[in-house]
């Protein structure tokens, strides 16, 4: 697909997002709710065919965010899937792993560090931190202290 | 000086470990062993476990999770033994100081087990194979 | 004899002085194949991604080209790239081509030390010695353009610090003539050796399916077909105006893994060398003064493939988010499928084909907490090379022969 194609394309979950930001040709972002999280992540890895790169969590002010790359390399455009988590008391989404394995170790890092829930995650152990860190302290979060 | 003492100095035995390095100086490290540099004509030899060793070259900050397996380590290592803190980071942490799962640096870690531990410091980002080298041979004749 | 119910576990590490990072992959066998992988990490964990929003944005290359020594140019690199985007920044040509050519360098050495690794672990010291002694007149070459032998600090947002002065570009092009010679003769000797398409072929299969759903980069993804490279896809740098090949092969095995890892370093002699030729005349950096809000993404292919940065602002001289991935975060977990059904004895070559960078993804650990422990890391070692042996024994003929160009 060149990317008008792509564009097109990307319009077929156009119902699913609140919103879709281009800042250029090769950079894409697609907003959406936590609940429509796992149906868009599946399109672009399925139904498009893009290749996933990582997951990056962050903790907004007044929300929680999960952001999804991908990359359609035939045009190397960056496809970012931005999913608003709004629940900051139990901050939880739904695992992709069962559909994609590259996504195993990134939720499981991302619950490491922000103390987001990935639902349906096969294998939620501890990824990145050590075996005696305190359980309930997400050193990704704001309200953690920035020096050790 | 005692026999052990004698024999290190003659032909340090040395193991490699990583408490949470870049890779950086491990690369430098195992760069000894290789044409250029070639330490083996010194004696010295690089084992696979701590315990043939009479050094050990650590690498690294000291990360919270490699701390406990660092000081396991220097335990199985048998006595005189010296501790080379190999590059900036198991010197004193450098750029990653404030990291919050960070605990070294490496003389710190040592201590908790052995105050009296003899403990060398070879700084850069990473030291070149040559101050390596400059650091064992300086360290092992102060002995 | 107790827990007679769990199947044998091995535990690949702790510290072996050829493998540089610590890590576990504990594996589950039945008789001498392994049935199933898991990985632990941690213990290179530095917590880089909160440092980094302590740092200004223009000290941050400073922290992250530490994040792992072999990529130490492409994870700045990476990074720079997203806050130029973010910031609407386009660095001089000059800085283009200087960055260009020290990416390539750091890729011919890096894939240098990954064959003479590969070479020890079967059991081939000799191209171990070889690799990595050629390797030395690259890192001698960084070091004169940036006064590193590692960790160059070269890029910033805006350009390039140090500059190629044109002076030296004669010398470095012989050091290339060099260079290119040794390289070819390995790769033909590699090619051309009944022992190691032996020893090498049909082992650590990665079929391509898998590598799609594992979603492998660089040569670990080409190596199965995959023909993917940043460098062609989203051009950064000067590559979208240098004449170059990306290279793939089909079989996905060990083999191929290594067939391109040294075409491509033919490939990058064949880049740098052009760059220099063609290094236009200019300054190597511009001025750059305040990085407004937003977010952005840059992405460089690392001699491991794709390190990928995400990087947001607020308007401060601090990033309030700074998200690292590095290539091995999402090799390393293809392992379980290229792993499960192989021979203890493959292993090792079959874990260093993807050539983890391990500290880039800044966690590893070695626990060693079973008590059915069979197998130490230098047993494996040892059974890999014994393998290669009972090879040679049955095919004949001498080891590789490496003359002395």
């Amino acid at each position: 697909m060149n990317q008008q194609e792509l564009d097109k394309k990307l319009s077929e979950v156009k119902n699913k997002l609140t919103g879709i930001e281009r800042k250029s040709d090769k950079r894409i972002y697609l907003l959406c709710e936590v609940q429509n999280s796992y149906a868009i992540n599946k399109f672009l890895f399925e139904g498009v065919g893009c290749r996933f790169v990582i997951a990056t969590g962050i903790d907004s002010d007044n929300c929680f965010e999960v952001l999804y790359h991908y990359s359609y390399d035939e045009t190397g455009c960056v496809i970012t899937i931005k999913a608003f988590i709004r629940d900051r008391k139990q901050p939880a989404i739904e695992s992709l792993t069962p559909f994609l394995p590259a996504a195993e170790w990134i939720e499981r890092e991302i619950h490491d560090v922000l103390g987001i829930d990935f639902k349906n995650h096969p294998n939620l152990r501890r990824l990145i931190l050590a075996d005696d860190w305190p359980a309930g302290v997400y050193p990704l979060r704001k309200d953690l202290p920035k020096a050790n | 000086m005692n026999w052990k003492v004698w024999s290190l100095k003659k032909s340090p035995w040395v193991f490699h470990v990583n408490a949470g390095a870049c890779n950086n100086c491990d690369i430098e490290v195992v760069d000894l062993l290789t044409p250029k540099f070639d330490v083996e004509r010194f004696g010295i030899k690089l084992v696979g476990s701590p315990r043939h060793a009479d050094a050990l070259l650590v690498t690294g900050v000291g990360t919270r999770q490699a701390a406990k397996r660092l000081q396991e380590v220097y335990r199985q290592t048998p006595k005189p033994c010296v501790v080379f803190a190999i590059g900036a980071c198991a010197c004193g942490t450098g750029i990653f100081s404030n990291g919050y799962h960070v605990v070294g640096p490496v003389d710190k870690i040592i201590k908790e087990v052995d105050p009296n531990a003899i403990i060398a410091y070879v700084p850069g980002c990473p030291p070149k194979p040559e101050a390596m080298i400059s650091g064992v041979v300086k360290a092992l004749s102060a002995l | 004899m107790h827990n007679t119910v769990k199947k044998p576990v091995l535990a690949v590490g702790p510290f072996h002085p050829l493998q540089e990072e610590m890590e576990f992959f504990q594996l589950t066998i039945d008789g001498e194949k392994v049935t199933d992988i898991d990985v632990r990490l941690s213990y290179n964990h530095r917590g880089i991604e909160k440092i980094s929003e302590t740092l200004q944005f223009d000290q941050v290359p400073y922290l992250v080209s530490r994040i792992c020594g072999i990529c130490s140019a492409s994870h700045p690199l990476a990074y720079v790239q997203a806050v130029e985007e973010l910031a609407g920044i386009k660095p001089p040509d000059r800085a283009l081509y200087v960055r260009t050519i020290i990416n390539e360098l750091e890729r011919i050495h890096s894939h240098l030390l990954w064959a003479g690794l590969a070479g020890h672990f079967i059991g081939y010291d000799t191209v171990f010695m070889w690799a990595w002694k050629y390797r030395e007149p690259v890192l001698d070459l960084l070091e004169e353009i940036t006064g590193n032998r590692n960790n160059y600090g070269n890029v910033k947002v805006g350009g390039c610090r140090e500059d190629v002065p044109n002076e030296i570009i004669p010398k470095l092009l012989k050091e290339l003539d060099a260079l290119e010679k040794k390289t070819e003769m390995l790769t033909k000797a590699v090619l051309d050796d009944p022992i190691l398409h032996a020893r090498l072929k049909g082992v650590g299969v990665l079929h391509k399916e898998d590598a799609i759903k594992y979603a492998v980069t660089g040569p670990t993804a080409r190596g199965s077909g995959i023909a993917i490279d940043v460098r062609r896809d989203d051009p950064y740098a000067a590559y979208a105006e240098l004449d170059w090949n990306v290279i793939t092969q089909s079989e996905g095995d060990v083999f191929a893994k290594a067939v391109v890892r040294l075409l491509e370093t033919i490939e990058s002699i064949k880049i740098v060398r052009q760059a220099l030729k063609k290094l236009p005349d200019g300054p190597i950096s511009v001025e750059v003064k305040e990085i407004p809000p937003g977010e952005a993404i840059g992405h460089a292919e690392a001699p491991r493939g794709e390190t990928f940065h995400y990087v947001r602002s607020d308007g401060g001289n601090r990033p309030i988010r700074h998200k690292v991935r590095a290539p091995s975060y999402v090799n390393v977990p293809s392992f379980k499928a290229s792993c499960i059904g192989q021979d203890l004895a493959d292993v090792t070559i079959t874990l260093a084909a993807v050539d983890p960078c391990y500290s880039c993804t800044e966690r590893l650990a070695v626990v060693d907490s079973h008590n059915m422990i069979t197998h130490t890391y230098e047993t494996l070692l040892r059974l890999s090379q014994e393998k290669t042996q009972r090879i040679k024994k049955d095919i004949g003929g001498p080891e590789l022969k490496m003359e002395d160009l």
